[in-house]
């Protein structure tokens, strides 16, 4: 490797602020996350020069690696001597398999009850294992069936008014009818596909179905409700609703395609809204005027509750050995100030409590809305039932989706796979 | 290889000048260890460290612990996926073999002379060697596609509904092996072209004297006297064979329903992406064994025929 002497003063130059800033500090928090637009960098850089204003002393650093490296290096970094002391996490169970590495804190100590109060219920349990608190949620995301409106039109299908899976079945015949294609789906990437297996889990077996299943209990994963929730599924499957060749079609291309008016619905999470414009041959992707968005529907004589919801939701965990400053600047990350702010500028949905009203994207809103009274939020599968059971769903759900497995054969393989975790 | 070269000469001190012994051990003593030790770092430790996972149930998170013996092995031998995954291989191994070199066979008889036309031929048959595995898989996914790619169009052309032939569980590994041998053909021509240029023209000569005719030539004088490049090039394949990973990644990344996975592709999904260590260390010692057992029975074979 040459250096010219440019780069060597350069880095020298760094070298020397860094020593330097060290040095007035007594601390330095190092945040580590995954990579994020322009804007929500700028957003967490006020964040640190607010924090460290009324915190003399502390320096707070953020690092950004790309989506994937992060993931994959976070194994062995976490074992390693350069531990961040917040790391950005999805929670379920693979924050629960670091959480058993001991590598995460408890902060349950400092998790005061008017922080605690201040978040949303959903938000706060995820990162709660075993009733420990191992780090604290920033956003939610919410799972919704996207509508291109036109489309409905065409086919002479009111959104509005599908309110149960049978209405959402005959509208998907309505469509075919029409010669409209009714969903778009990346089969190629199986996550999408789970959307629709794991929606259904949570209408069928809802809050106390799961859980006993995930304790172990009865057939656990294998009862009932779960095959009921592969026949559902099947019946949707039975309609050939995807566009052709769905298996062969990743996410991106999915999306892209929904943007450029190709299906009439496409079951994505809040993310959707810019990615559809952005990989959308003109770019501008559906106008919002034309877009809108309808609940997953309820199952008839299912466990689960209308209003439980399905997604994400992504914070920050604490590292062992972390300074207590790292976790009073988590705390201020998620104050209501701060949450309000992220709202106004459309970076994400904001998790805490009364803060609904500062965001701005109507789409955005209304998902907050539909959190803030779901009674039971379940966290993606894949991430939930950590990676091993979490991907055997995800295998299934794309089997389920060629047909080329039984509701009851499906849901015997996750209930294998989770036993054998 | 390097050890018995340099050790070689050392055997017989006697006869050489004491001072001549001394340096080269003096070179043995300097140069050994490096590449010893290089060997034992990057090759010989994570073996033994993947044989001493293999045994235990392991996220990769802090040190294994939870032994179980041999679990990790029946696991993997009890799954259907893996069990579709070493199909999947010796399909690829068998058309690389006795698809893929015949046609690089016949393609390197075309045009192994030396001529302009022969030149171009041979840098075009030669380019699909070139490209990255990744950028060959994703040019062909694009091709495959039914919605806008190459195959798309020839369909309509034809008035046929689109076929999406990555989609399709029971097409889509005849896909990707159609990918590989157009891949790696170029690759086994060039060791047949460089080969056949060896062979004398006073022979090729000799022979047709003699009445051979084309194909008599051909089977009789080309290909004995090649024999060895041949053997070289079924080595390579069937090693490419079992090691097979790149091109399908960016093609079906083993989908659809896990119906397109080579070993390896098994071991990275179902060990490295579910962070199953211990399992994909399992798999991996598997691999490691019938690829050393091939190279064994290879070795004996080449030595039983050079000695016959």
């Amino acid at each position: 490797m040459k250096f010219s002497g440019l780069t060597m003063l350069g880095a020298a130059s760094l070298l020397a602020t860094l020593l330097a800033s060290t040095a007035f500090a007594d601390v330095t928090v190092h945040v580590l996350r995954p990579e994020v637009p322009n804007t929500e960098k700028a957003y967490h850089q006020k964040m640190v020069a607010d924090f460290e204003k009324s915190h003399p002393g502390v320096d707070i650093a953020f690092e950004y690696i790309a989506n994937e490296a992060y993931k994959q290096k976070l194994t062995t970094l976490l074992q390693s001597d350069q531990k961040p002391d917040l790391i950005f996490s999805w929670a379920g169970g693979v924050l629960a398999q670091q959480a058993k590495a001991g590598v995460l804190q408890d902060i349950s100590a400092s998790v005061t009850s008017d922080w605690s109060a201040s978040i949303a219920n959903a938000g706060l349990s995820a990162f709660t294992i075993d009733g420990k608190v191992y780090g604290m949620p920033v956003n939610a995301s919410d799972v919704v069936f996207w509508t291109n409106l036109d489309l409905a039109k065409k086919a002479g299908v009111d959104p509005e008014s599908i309110k149960t899976w049978d209405d959402f079945l005959a509208a998907v015949k309505k469509a075919k009818e029409a010669g409209v294609t009714p969903i778009m789906v990346g089969g190629k990437d199986k996550w999408p596909l789970h959307f629709y297996y794991g929606y259904l889990w949570v209408r069928e077996a809802g809050k106390d179905g799961m859980a006993a299943a995930m304790g172990g209990k009865g057939d656990g994963f294998a009862a009932a409700p779960f095959v009921k929730a592969g026949e559902d599924f099947k019946n949707l499957v039975d309609l050939q609703p995807f566009e052709p060749g769905f298996m062969d079609t990743t996410f991106e291309q999915a999306t892209g395609q929904f943007g450029d008016g190709k299906a009439l619905f496409h079951l994505m999470g809040d993310w959707e809204y810019g990615t559809e414009k952005q990989n959308s041959v003109s770019g501008k992707g559906i106008p919002d005027d034309k877009l809108g968005t309808i609940r997953f529907p309820a199952v008839q004589g299912g466990a689960g509750e209308a209003t439980d919801t399905f997604g994400g939701i992504n914070g920050y965990a604490v590292i062992a050995g972390a300074p207590p400053e790292a976790v009073e600047f988590l705390k201020y990350m998620t104050d209501a100030e701060n949450q309000k702010l992220a709202g106004a500028q459309g970076l994400f949905i904001p998790i805490a409590k009364g803060v609904d009203e500062s965001i701005a994207n109507p789409f955005f809103r209304k998902m907050s809305e539909a959190l803030a009274v779901s009674k039971f939020h379940q966290i993606f599968l894949d991430q939930a039932l950590g990676s091993d059971v979490g991907a055997t769903v995800t295998d299934v759900a794309a089997d389920l989706a060629q047909g080329v497995v039984t509701p009851e054969a499906a849901a015997k393989t996750v209930q294998d796979a989770w036993s054998m975790r | 290889m390097k050890m018995t070269e340099l050790a070689a000469p050392g055997l017989a001190p006697s006869i050489r000048s004491r001072g001549r012994f001394t340096s080269q051990t003096s070179a043995l003593l300097l140069m050994l260890p490096p590449a010893l030790v290089l060997f034992t770092l990057f090759v010989a430790l994570p073996l033994f460290d993947a044989a001493y996972y293999s045994l235990f149930k392991w996220d990769g998170y802090g040190t294994p612990t939870d032994f179980i013996g041999l679990d990790n092995f029946k696991q993997a031998l009890g799954h259907a996926v893996f069990w579709q995954a070493v199909r999947n291989t010796l399909i690829v191994l068998a058309v690389s073999v006795f698809v893929q070199l015949p046609i690089a066979l016949g393609l390197a008889l075309l045009i192994y002379e030396k001529t302009p036309a022969n030149t171009l031929f041979r840098l075009i048959f030669f380019l699909p060697f070139i490209l990255a595995e990744v950028a060959s898989g994703l040019i062909w996914s694009f091709v495959f596609d039914g919605n806008t790619g190459v195959a798309a169009a020839l369909f309509h052309a034809l008035g046929m509904e689109p076929v999406f032939i990555l989609a399709d569980r029971h097409w889509a590994f005849a896909a990707i092996t159609l990918v590989v041998v157009w891949k790696y053909f170029g690759f086994h021509m060039m060791i047949y072209i460089a080969a056949l240029q060896g062979v004398p023209k006073e022979m090729l000569e000799a022979a047709r004297l003699e009445g051979a005719g084309r194909w008599a030539i051909v089977r009789h004088v080309q290909v004995p006297m090649i024999a060895s490049a041949i053997g070289v090039s079924v080595f390579f394949s069937i090693v490419g064979s079992l090691q097979l990973f790149d091109v399908v990644i960016p093609l079906t990344n083993g989908g659809p329903s896990n119906s397109t996975h080579t070993i390896v592709t098994y071991l990275y999904t179902f060990g490295l992406t579910r962070t199953r260590i211990g399992f994909g260390s399992a798999v991996g010692v598997m691999l490691f064994v019938a690829a050393v057992a091939f190279a064994v029975l290879y070795q004996r074979q080449i030595s039983k025929g050079s000695r016959s």
